[in-house]
């Protein structure tokens, strides 16, 4: 699997994504600078990482969302190739209009840093065949605005295409209120585009893939994605 | 010339700041605080003198990059 990783000004769990791609791939990600007008050949997959671009100035995700690196992110996309964007990344994406939606701010107000449960709603997908549908894995969380919303419309199209792929919720598996830690609607951590190519969550599963960090159910994801590239070659 | 671009939550999106200033507002003792919505003002300063062109520029940034028409919505001013 080659990756790309994208840098913006302001980022900083970009080489957080690049260990976990690195461990988990085999492969050297390539970095890629924001200003840049491509990607790398033969990119098969791009992730956005977490941090905080341009400073969260003006809203989380927006300028960055703009930059020269994500017309050619379009592009990948709308040929069909993988991406992911994981917290700020997730927030550039739904900027960026490659996500429907927008992340609003927590609704308790408060910068959340923790571990959170997700249920992983279908292993179908090349974001999720590295779990079993209905699995609850544990991941860090750490954003301020994480609380999704979009119309009833939306979320009514994103739940009936089976698009919610991750949801807030207790550690047996539960959704409910007390666990939908953001106040996120539908208790909504991560969910894809209508092609099913593009991901955007809140959560850092590149920070639960080595024994170090005490937890390694992030790893499903990335080796999922490894999975899928190969069985599609 | 000047202009103002103002960009508010549409009605019906939560606003958690506004909700909170609102608290803070009341537990200040302000009087007859019902509402509280937030938003962001952006004063431009703009070249030339066409104001039909002005307007048609400052929507056109505004639609790009000011505001995120899934929740907001704005409204564009030529004050000068």
């Amino acid at each position: 699997m080659k990756s790309a990783v994208l840098v913006f000004p302001g980022i900083n769990r970009e080489r957080d994504m690049a260990r976990a791609l690195r461990l988990i791939s085999g492969r050297e990600p390539a970095m890629v600078w924001h200003a840049e007008a491509s990607l790398p050949d033969g990119t098969d997959l791009v992730v956005v990482p977490g941090g905080f671009s341009y400073g969260d100035y003006l809203r989380c995700g927006a300028i960055a969302a703009r930059a020269p690196v994500m017309d050619a992110v379009r592009a990948f996309a709308a040929q069909g190739g993988l991406v992911l964007g994981v917290c700020n990344g997730f927030q550039i994406l739904c900027e960026a209009g490659l996500l429907p939606g927008v992340l609003m701010r927590n609704a308790q107000l408060k910068f959340i840093c923790h571990d959170v449960h997700l249920r992983v709603e279908r292993s179908d997908t090349p974001f999720t065949r590295g779990y079993n549908a209905g699995q609850v894995i544990r991941v860090p969380i750490a954003h301020g605005e994480g609380n999704y919303e979009a119309d009833e419309e939306t979320l009514k199209q994103l739940e009936g295409e089976g698009r919610v792929l991750y949801r807030y919720c207790s550690p047996d598996g539960v959704v409910d209120d007390a666990s939908n830690i953001n106040g996120a609607a539908h208790a909504i951590a991560g969910i894809v585009n209508d092609r099913g190519n593009v991901l955007g969550m809140m959560p850092h599963p590149e920070n639960h893939v080595e024994d170090i960090m005490g937890c390694t159910d992030g790893r499903g994801l990335f080796a999922g994605l490894v999975a899928h590239l190969e069985n599609a070659a | 010339m000047k202009a103002r671009v103002t960009v508010t939550l549409k009605s019906g999106i939560l606003d958690p700041q506004g909700k909170a200033i609102e608290g803070a507002l009341k537990s200040l003792g302000v009087d007859g605080v019902a509402s509280v919505r937030q938003g962001k003002v952006f004063d431009i300063e703009l070249s030339g003198s066409d104001k039909a062109k002005a307007e048609a520029a400052l929507k056109d940034a505004a639609d790009k990059l000011l505001a995120n028409t899934v929740i907001e919505n704005y409204r564009v001013e030529v004050l000068s």
